[in-house]
């Protein structure tokens, strides 16, 4: 899914610019100058971690700590179709460990029964994993409504659409559908500046370095 | 009469002058100790806005040098100027704001500061909810976040209109550019730290001593009004990352933020996000009593 900002074309861009960085059929559907604003697809789409360690090899680190990711289709196309658990606590098989806190929702508001690599709206209507906003979006209507104002979610790239183009990140990039509140974080280092913080560290490296 | 002897007067004048000559030379002993450092092309610099084109690119052609030298990296400085038809504006949600310091983190990579006092020009304060009291926030906080009753505000440069650090500044080393960025020219800087001082959100920083950085971490592409090293004893503050977004790209601690707090981007543009913040959402400004008219802007989701 990809969302363009109209922007005023800047006269660089009208003379016709070539950018061959931007892919074709992007560029027939940006207006006139104007570079696209992507939304990043993230990883996790159509993969699940299934809770084993990753084997010790160095082609493992996609997996990470939380287990090997694999795609669902590995088992959901082998097995029958099972009904969707009600519960959490009926998985005694598969996806142990998920952990599910998204007020009252269950398996089937989101994942299809019999369709296991699709998501679905409340009216119906089947959507790929990839268009998972369309899915947030009928219940985050402020947070949506804040996304596309550029008012929620990080991004990279240029502020200058004329100059260059910009990466949206994805509900799904920040949040974990299954449990979407922000968890705790240890943050990154304090200061260590003279006013504040590890005063006697601060004045013993004051001394040796012969500050002030 | 006759006249007085030539000779001897000249010989008295002769006498005299080297006298006074090595005077001189003895009272000025201490400030030329004190310049060693400098050479001869730094002393002589001129202010950053009085200075020529060429003066311009022979001084930023003896900074890389210095840098080269000093630190042993190649960087690359520019001289960035405005845009043309943008004024830049910065807004922070701070329901969403979790208090993580990655911005900070970013800040300090980005502006080449010092490693030893993980230097940034963010202060991340953890605040208590209800409150905008900075004298119960805490900056040295280290301890997981968010925590239960708390909320984060991180603040840097607010870009003032009324700059009162601009005021203060007894060589003019400091000014608002106009697309409202406040600089500073290091190179001009005295170091009195009056506009530390003046500022009411302590943004200005000050290096103590000179900035530590391993070759490898600089961030070689530098700007001379943003973040190239800094010299030690002069006054450095945010810039918006002037060196990034005056070519169109986001500043560092926006694309750090891992929570999609931060909102940047052109004033003028009434179609920006920026503007459309502005307009919806029911922004502050820190410490607006003081009448400094901040372009750094704090909202709340309601």
């Amino acid at each position: 899914m990809t969302v363009y900002a109209l922007l005023v074309v800047d006269s660089i861009s009208a003379l016709g610019c070539n950018r061959p960085d931007v892919p074709k059929a992007r560029r027939e559907l940006a207006p006139l100058g104007a570079y696209p604003v992507d939304i990043h697809q993230p990883a996790r789409f159509g993969r699940v971690r299934i809770g084993v360690p990753a084997p010790n090899t160095s082609s493992a680190s996609a997996g990470s700590e939380k287990g090997v990711a694999v795609r669902c289709a590995t088992c959901h196309e082998l097995r029958p179709a099972a009904p969707l658990p009600a519960s959490m606590l009926e998985l005694d098989q598969f996806h142990q460990g998920l952990e599910l806190r998204h007020g009252v929702l269950g398996c089937a508001s989101c994942h299809t029964p019999g369709a296991s690599t699709t998501l679905h709206l409340a009216d119906g209507r089947r959507l790929q994993s990839g268009q998972a906003i369309e899915l947030c979006r009928q219940c985050h209507g402020p947070q949506y409504r804040d996304y596309e104002h550029g008012a929620h979610g990080g991004m990279t790239g240029y502020w200058d659409l004329s100059r260059g183009p910009r990466t949206r990140n994805h509900c799904v990039d920040c949040h974990d559908p299954h449990a979407p509140q922000i968890r705790q974080v240890i943050p990154a280092a304090p200061p260590r500046d003279r006013f504040m913080g590890e005063r006697a560290s601060a004045s013993a490296a004051a001394h040796e370095g012969g500050e002030h | 009469m006759t006249t007085p002897n030539p000779t001897r007067r000249r010989a008295l004048k002769v006498v005299g002058a080297t006298l006074g000559a090595a005077a001189f030379a003895k009272a000025m002993e201490p400030l030329r100790e004190f310049y060693s450092h400098l050479s001869l092309g730094e002393f002589l610099q001129r202010n950053y806005r009085e200075l020529s084109q060429a003066d311009l690119a022979g001084v930023i052609e003896r900074l890389e040098n210095e840098t080269k030298r000093d630190y042993g990296r190649d960087v690359t400085i520019r001289d960035h100027q405005p845009i043309e038809g943008v004024e830049y504006g910065y807004a922070l949600n701070l329901s969403v704001c979790v208090g993580c310091r990655k911005c900070a983190e970013a800040c300090h990579h980005e502006n080449n500061h010092d490693r030893r006092t993980n230097n940034s020009y963010i202060r991340v304060f953890e605040m208590d909810q209800g409150s905008l009291d900075f004298e119960n926030g805490t900056a040295d906080y280290d301890h997981v976040v968010p925590q239960e009753g708390k909320y984060y505000l991180p603040v840097q440069c607010q870009q003032c209109d009324n700059a009162p650090c601009v005021k203060v500044c007894p060589v003019q080393a400091t000014w608002k550019e106009k697309d409202g960025i406040v600089v500073v020219d290091y190179n001009w800087c005295i170091g009195c730290r009056y506009c530390e001082a003046a500022c009411p959100y302590h943004a200005r920083r000050f290096n103590w001593s000179r900035p530590e950085i391993p070759a490898e971490e600089i961030n070689p592409e530098q700007g001379y009004l943003s973040n190239r090293i800094r010299p030690q004893g002069v006054v450095e503050k945010c810039t918006f990352c002037l060196h990034r977004t005056r070519e169109g790209r986001l500043p560092a601690c926006l694309e750090a933020c891992p929570t999609g707090a931060r909102v940047f981007g052109n004033l003028l543009d009434p179609n920006s996000d920026i503007r459309w913040v502005l307009a919806n959402k029911r922004v502050f400004v820190l410490k607006e009593e003081l009448g400094t008219r901040p372009r750094f802007f704090y909202f709340f989701d309601v």
